[in-house]
């Protein structure tokens, strides 16, 4: 019986949406920025989930850990507007602003709250669970 | 007469090793639902019950399956949140029969030795 696992697999689930939240609030904090130079512009950042398993002895499964593999920084097309007076504007008067959809960011957020409880919910049934076994033949 | 206790106490203490085990395999779906080319797993109940019908030694290692989806998505995974969650919330009641069984057997074993 392994409830030690059920935990990780809860924990590691959180601490991958609450990195994902972050991302979000990143980027939404940084919507509509506008940069000097196109290279300088900010770049919504997106978490890339992947899969851990534990070693296990033979014949033995593994649960499935979430983990976030790494953050990359979205290629979508910069918000190039047409601002001449702007400080920022280069020859041709444009001025990049950051490729942030804050709609996308928004429906990202509550994806990402959604799955946290869900984890948190795992986490609270496996510990029921346990509680429940532990009590057993004292009822 | 010698008192097997595993005989008294029959196939739930399996069963509530099963459950676990399971609960750990959803558990593992429902953190990995947005994970990109993640394959939903699922453990086989049926072999268990034949195999411990077959007459087979109780152990923790169970088959284990990927599961078919019901409609593929773009990034190759193939949890479905809903079902997945119906599925963990079922088997976490199973989990409290299990239990519930194992605990009446215990109480039935204590009134048959205080003898009342």
């Amino acid at each position: 019986m392994s409830f030690g696992e059920i935990y990780q697999i809860a924990g590691a689930g959180m601490h991958a949406q609450s990195i994902r939240l972050n991302t979000v609030a990143s980027n939404l904090a940084n919507a509509g920025a506008a940069a000097e130079t196109q290279d300088s512009a900010y770049r919504a950042l997106k978490p890339v989930f992947s899969t851990t398993y534990n070693q296990t002895q033979a014949g033995e499964v593994s649960g499935a850990q979430v983990e976030v593999a790494a953050i990359v920084e979205t290629d979508a097309p910069l918000d190039m507007r047409y601002e001449p007076d702007h400080p920022f504007a280069d020859d041709q008067g444009y001025v990049a602003y950051s490729n942030v959809n804050t709609v996308e960011e928004m429906a990202d957020m509550m994806a990402a709250s959604r799955s946290f409880e869900t984890s948190v919910e795992v986490m609270n049934q496996a510990r029921s669970m346990q509680q429940g076994l532990l009590q057993l033949g004292t009822k | 007469m010698a008192i097997n206790l595993d005989a008294a106490l029959g196939i739930h203490p399996q069963t509530l090793d099963f459950r676990v085990e399971r609960t750990k395999i959803l558990a593992g779906n429902l953190a990995n639902a947005e994970t990109p080319g993640y394959k939903a797993k699922d453990l086989n109940f049926q072999a268990l019950i034949s195999g411990i019908n077959a007459g087979m030694p109780a152990s923790s290692q169970y088959e284990v399956g990927y599961r078919v989806p019901y409609q593929t998505s773009a990034d190759q995974n193939t949890v479905e949140l809903g079902k997945e969650q119906a599925r963990y919330s079922q088997n976490a009641m199973d989990y409290q029969t299990s239990l519930t069984f194992l605990n009446m057997k215990i109480s039935g074993l204590k009134s048959a030795i205080e003898g009342q």
